[in-house]
């Protein structure tokens, strides 16, 4: 009975100190704090679409739209200066499609294995294995691909040239494997246990569980890893700033070197660039159309991601 | 019989379609780690003959073999820490938020989107948004500060995942009792639901961090400079206040670039500066990483940390 009491007198004395005052507005404080840190995501995005489209606003104005797109030649330096992004634009397109041809099958292979073939232990083993090969910086990759790999692929493939996109390509391939393995991972774990026993009580072998059953059922999530990574590709700098060359080069043929949007970016940057000028103008135009490309398959990867979350 | 026969077989042929992809999984994964074991073995062969004090102690020269990367390391040292003061609180304040706080809303959606959406921005388009905004819009030049800013942005989307994967694994239990003792919510997620997840967020804190430390585009774009041949001012002086933050404003190149800068040189002497600095890098970005993976090992294990 005298502990009630005690509280109690502890309770009102509390009161009356205002300790509990102070936790409340404490607390309401931190609320709003912390709802600040989150609403910067939000800040952070709108910004970015702010800088790049206030910023890109004066090259716009000189430079139509039309011509912009379909124009084949980029050469901002020349007196005679034309500003069409195809030439980086398929440079872009090649170096990341060459890195997904590299990284959809082995990614797949790969993904299939860790899931449905290795042992629980094994798999503890191999995945910060793999971690570590997404922790190497891009600059470090991009020394490997120019200064090891070109040499070495110019004994096997004729006509290479020094600065070529296959090599930053399967580079960035390899980069992006383990990327493209945990999200496809995930989600073929997501896939309830009991469709794979009723798979192999029809007497299916594994393999055969895997791509009928457990790739379809996981197929959205999978779809979001390529999708993910492929936005990735495109927006990989160093790799392609290094061994891919500088050169603005509308090419059919990956054995030859050519400017990719973010290679071309770099290369501005690395030069002197008064802003408000014409050049300081074309880097933000690339790299709106860059943020544009990576935007639609990050959003269109989100979503599918969060599908094959749901639908377990 | 027969029929017995070919069940028999079908079974052989799938058991040896299961071992033929075991070993195929197998041959990938052993061609992805040969990949990075023969970077690691083409860096240390290159450059590992130049790591030495003079290396470390000099600053850029036109002769690579009297040149180092002492302007390099302290401008990597002086822009993580500011990427980690500002990465941290406010990768934590909205991965706390997004789990303890946010109710289900379109802005709740919203917000969540962006964060998922800003972890695949490519790392140059924060270059360029630092470049219009930090360097020009707010008129803060080519600085440390704004280098730490950059990066600091870029890593937020890793911490606060990391930030919402910890706080959700914390025991509801735990949030409960301490509401019972009349704890207010700021009260519970101070004092338990944080210190729970401590382990989780350091793991997330480390991997953003290492991954800021290699990161070279954005920091290019801001328009650092390539040759740096001398210090930023000390953070530390004689008189009081001790401290003094001018360093903040000083300009400053990093890592990554003064080896960027040495590959893209014709020269031999120079590639060998860059494949050490690609050492040095390659070392603290696996001991980072490295360390991550214990500090999750020893979670999952459910060992005290």
């Amino acid at each position: 009975m005298s502990q009630t009491v005690d509280e109690g007198q502890t309770f009102a004395a509390l009161k009356a100190s205002g300790y509990l005052r102070r936790g409340r507005m404490v607390a309401s404080a931190m609320q709003v704090i912390l709802f600040a840190c989150a609403a910067l995501s939000v800040v952070i995005t709108a910004s970015i679409l702010w800088v790049l489209v206030s910023e890109s606003w004066m090259f716009f104005q000189q430079i139509p739209l039309v011509a912009f797109l379909t124009d084949t030649q980029w050469t901002p330096a020349f007196t005679n200066a034309r500003y069409g992004i195809l030439p980086l634009l398929t440079a872009t397109l090649w170096a990341a499609g060459i890195a997904m041809a590299v990284a959809t099958p082995l990614g797949l292979i790969l993904s299939v294995y860790l899931s449905e073939f290795a042992q629980p232990r094994v798999r503890e083993v191999l995945k910060p294995i793999l971690e570590m090969l997404a922790a190497v910086p891009t600059v470090v990759f991009g020394y490997f691909a120019l200064l090891f790999l070109t040499p070495l692929a110019k004994q096997f493939i004729p006509g290479l040239s020094g600065f070529n996109l296959l090599v930053p390509g399967f580079v960035m391939g390899i980069m992006i494997l383990p990327y493209v393995v945990s999200i496809s991972e995930d989600a073929m774990r997501a896939v309830p246990m009991t469709l794979r026993e009723g798979a192999y009580a029809l007497g299916m072998s594994r393999w055969r569980t895997a791509f009928t059953v457990i790739i379809p059922g996981a197929f959205s999530g999978v779809t979001a890893a390529y999708l993910l990574a492929f936005a990735r590709a495109v927006g990989e700098t160093m790799v392609v700033a290094i061994a891919a060359g500088q050169n603005p080069n509308l090419t059919g043929d990956p054995r030859e070197g050519a400017a990719t949007i973010t290679a071309y970016i770099v290369q501005m940057s690395l030069g002197d660039l008064p802003h408000g000028s014409l050049a300081y103008s074309t880097i933000f135009a690339t790299g709106l159309v860059l943020f544009i490309i990576t935007l639609g398959f990050n959003v269109l990867g989100f979503f599918l991601r969060r599908k094959f979350r749901e639908a377990y | 019989m027969a029929g017995g026969i070919s069940e028999r077989r079908i079974v052989a042929a799938a058991k040896v379609q299961d071992l033929v992809f075991a070993l195929l999984g197998i041959v990938v994964l052993f061609f992805a780690m040969a990949m990075l074991a023969t970077l690691v073995i083409d860096l240390l062969t290159d450059g590992l003959a130049r790591i030495n004090m003079q290396f470390l102690s000099d600053f850029p020269s036109r002769r690579p073999a009297e040149a180092g990367i002492l302007s390099a390391w302290v401008g990597t040292t002086l822009v993580m820490f500011v990427t980690a003061l500002l990465a941290i609180p406010l990768g934590v304040g909205a991965g706390l938020y997004l789990e303890e706080y946010a109710p289900k809303n379109w802005l709740s959606d919203l917000i969540e989107i962006n964060v998922s959406n800003l972890a695949g921005v490519p790392s140059i388009i924060y270059g360029l948004l630092a470049l219009g905004f930090f360097v020009y819009a707010l008129g803060m030049g080519q600085t440390i500060l704004v280098g730490g800013m950059v990066l600091a942005l870029l890593i937020l989307p890793i911490v606060v995942v990391a930030t919402r994967e910890a706080v959700r694994a914390v025991p509801s239990g735990l949030r409960e009792s301490a509401y019972g003792l009349g704890c207010n919510r700021w009260q519970v997620v101070w004092s338990y639901v944080l210190p729970s997840a401590r382990p989780g967020i350091l793991t997330g804190a480390i991997v953003g961090l290492s991954r800021a430390i290699g990161e070279t585009a954005p920091i290019i774009t801001i328009g650092a400079l390539t040759f740096i041949a001398f210090l930023p001012p000390s953070p530390l002086q004689a008189a009081p206040p001790f401290l003094n933050a001018d360093w903040l404003s000083s300009p400053f190149t990093v890592m990554p670039i003064q080896m960027f800068n040495w590959t893209s040189r014709p020269q031999a002497g120079f590639h060998e500066n860059a494949a050490a600095t690609g050492v040095l890098l390659l070392g603290m970005t696996l001991i980072m990483n490295g360390f991550a993976i214990y500090l999750r090992y020893r979670l999952r294990k459910g060992l005290k940390t």
